[in-house]
């Protein structure tokens, strides 16, 4: 049984149809890669999935309805979400961000100190004053430490300078190995993409259009729906 | 530019020092005037939990106050008329105790908070100012019309309550107990603060949907907060209405609500000692420019205006040179 199951989601804002029919699964240990042009549907489909937003259709997570779930529960439930954007919680310092995010499991302040050893030189330092990309480590971090089964990325390395991307790309490599946590991430680079990802997703206009394995996904469909 | 920790402990140094000199200087009104300082702090520090940490701007604490010094009044009230509190199905004494006082106090006002809570919490901003505003008002126009407990005019209490092994109506002893009462009080708001409670409800204060993505609900983290926030509040109120030996609406209006916000803004927004330099200041302003002219509050307002443009750390933000964690 996949660990994440979407089927025929559909979301509304308000009159306008955001989503008509997206599916995808996500299986334990697995990464899977949701792609898609700008405003397709990605960032929606994963705020439904979290129940940042009301949706229809099949959402379950380890065999739970996450249609009965508040956004708080799912997280719970071990689905650590990094979102689009990288707001930390700018008061608090670095170690106090991870802290506040911090339940019983793997994940502690140390060993994402050693995943992203930019942050453990920085932990009494104010979040707000870090670098973009170092924001986004503190909030990838941030979710590790809610130890999730299922770690989505949305947009984890935009904006990023190309070494701070590198560091973030080898980081996600190791969680995969390392803890075999799963994970669904969104992201335009299709090099880096296909290097970690086992599966892939394309949505066109709010629905999916193509699934499969990473290693199955031709030029053409690539140029087709991605552009690349 | 002085370090925050060197002014906190001379503020609490000062707290002391002014009513132990004025017992030697046979300055009684001045221990009382400080006791006064003492106990708003404590009403403060409360709203500072709710206000500085959790960032909810309750414009309706007075309720709490004032439900923490009606609780003092009731109870001394039955107990010096020898007359028990009739509930209709079980009939209650009163008392002259402090202890059990301030445990009534405190849970009524917690509970109170909770309920408050529970319904103003499902807004924000400035709706949430005007529903807390609402439930103090509503108890302001209860208070008036309960004519059992003296309406508009209050409640008197003839004799300060006592507490064990102290003589309360000796004015420096009262002090120890209310300072007693105010350092415990900071000593929480500091480790709340330091806590992973305190930590996840400032991040609730600054972006509570982040703070659902890693698993907490921050209507709980704040409604928490805010009962926590109103029992100490509630607390203050039990120990003003002993000060004055009275009680009235007054305790529970808007213009209380309003300074206590006062005096967490001069102090600085959040920080530990903000409340007690704002209740310094604020009962500072009160004596020596209440005594000169009515329109005292005329220079409250300017100060409030300059910290406002100017130091919005509030004073100790202005001597720290750190404008502090809420700006």
């Amino acid at each position: 049984m996949s660990l994440l199951q979407v089927k025929n989601l559909t979301v509304s804002y308000g009159s306008a149809q955001a989503l008509f029919d997206v599916s995808l699964q996500v299986d334990a240990g697995e990464v899977t890669a949701l792609m898609g042009r700008n405003g397709m549907g990605k960032t929606t489909t994963v705020r439904a999935i979290c129940r940042m937003m009301s949706s229809a259709g099949v959402l379950t997570f380890a065999g739970q309805d996450l249609h009965r779930l508040p956004s708080h529960r799912v997280a719970r439930l071990g689905v650590g979400l990094v979102p689009e954007g990288r707001r930390c919680f700018r008061d608090l310092t670095v170690e106090e961000n991870l802290i506040a995010a911090s339940r019983r499991g793997d994940w502690t302040v140390r060993t994402i100190g050693q995943l992203f050893p930019r942050l453990s030189e920085r932990l009494t330092q104010r979040s707000a004053s870090l670098s973009g990309g170092e924001q986004q480590m503190l909030a990838i971090g941030r979710a590790l430490m809610t130890n999730p089964d299922l770690l989505i990325l949305d947009e984890a390395t935009e904006g990023l300078a190309p070494i701070i991307r590198q560091e973030i790309w080898a980081a996600l490599v190791r969680i995969k190995s390392e803890t075999g946590t799963a994970i669904l991430i969104i992201d335009k680079s299709l090099k880096e993409l296909s290097a970690i990802s086992d599966t892939a997703v394309i949505l066109e206009r709010g629905a999916t259009v193509w699934s499969g394995s990473m290693d199955a996904l031709s030029a053409d469909v690539s140029e087709r729906y991605l552009g690349v | 530019m002085i370090r925050e920790g060197v002014i906190n402990w001379a503020i609490l140094l000062g707290l002391v020092a002014l009513p132990l000199w004025a017992v030697f200087a046979d300055e009684i009104f001045t221990i009382t005037l400080t006791t006064r300082v003492v106990i708003l702090a404590l009403a403060a520090v409360g709203l500072n939990i709710a206000l500085g940490i959790g960032g909810m701007v309750s414009f309706g604490h007075a309720a709490f106050f004032g439900l923490g010094g009606y609780a003092m009044g009731i109870l001394a009230y039955h107990a010096q008329t020898y007359a028990a509190l009739d509930f209709g199905i079980v009939e209650i004494e009163g008392t002259k105790s402090m202890p059990v006082i301030w445990l009534v106090a405190t849970a009524i006002s917690a509970l109170a908070a909770w309920l408050i809570g529970l319904l103003s919490l499902r807004t924000t901003g400035v709706y949430f100012i005007m529903i807390t505003l609402a439930f103090g008002q509503m108890f302001y126009y209860f208070a008036i019309s309960w004519g059992a407990y003296g309406g508009e005019d209050g409640l008197s209490i003839y004799v300060r309550n006592g507490f064990p092994g102290l003589n309360t109506l000796v004015p420096i002893q009262f002090f120890g107990l209310c300072f007693v009462a105010l350092c415990v009080a900071l000593i929480l708001q500091w480790r709340l603060r330091g806590s992973s409670f305190g930590l996840t409800l400032n991040a609730a204060r600054q972006t509570p949907e982040r703070v659902e993505t890693v698993g907490l609900n921050p209507m709980k983290l704040k409604l928490l907060a805010f009962v926590i926030s109103g029992a100490i509040t509630g607390l203050a109120g039990a120990l003003f209405a002993d000060l004055n030996r009275f009680v009235s609406p007054a305790m529970f209006s808007w213009q209380l609500s309003g300074e206590l916000i006062i005096l967490i803004i001069i102090g600085g927004v959040g920080r530990l000692m903000g409340p007690v330099i704002g209740a310094m200041i604020f009962v500072a302003l009160e004596h020596w420019l209440g005594g000169l002219t009515d329109f005292w509050h005329v220079y409250l307002g300017a100060i409030l205006l300059f910290i406002v443009l100017f130091s919005r750390g509030g004073v100790i933000g202005f001597l720290t040179g750190k404008e502090g964690p809420h700006v």
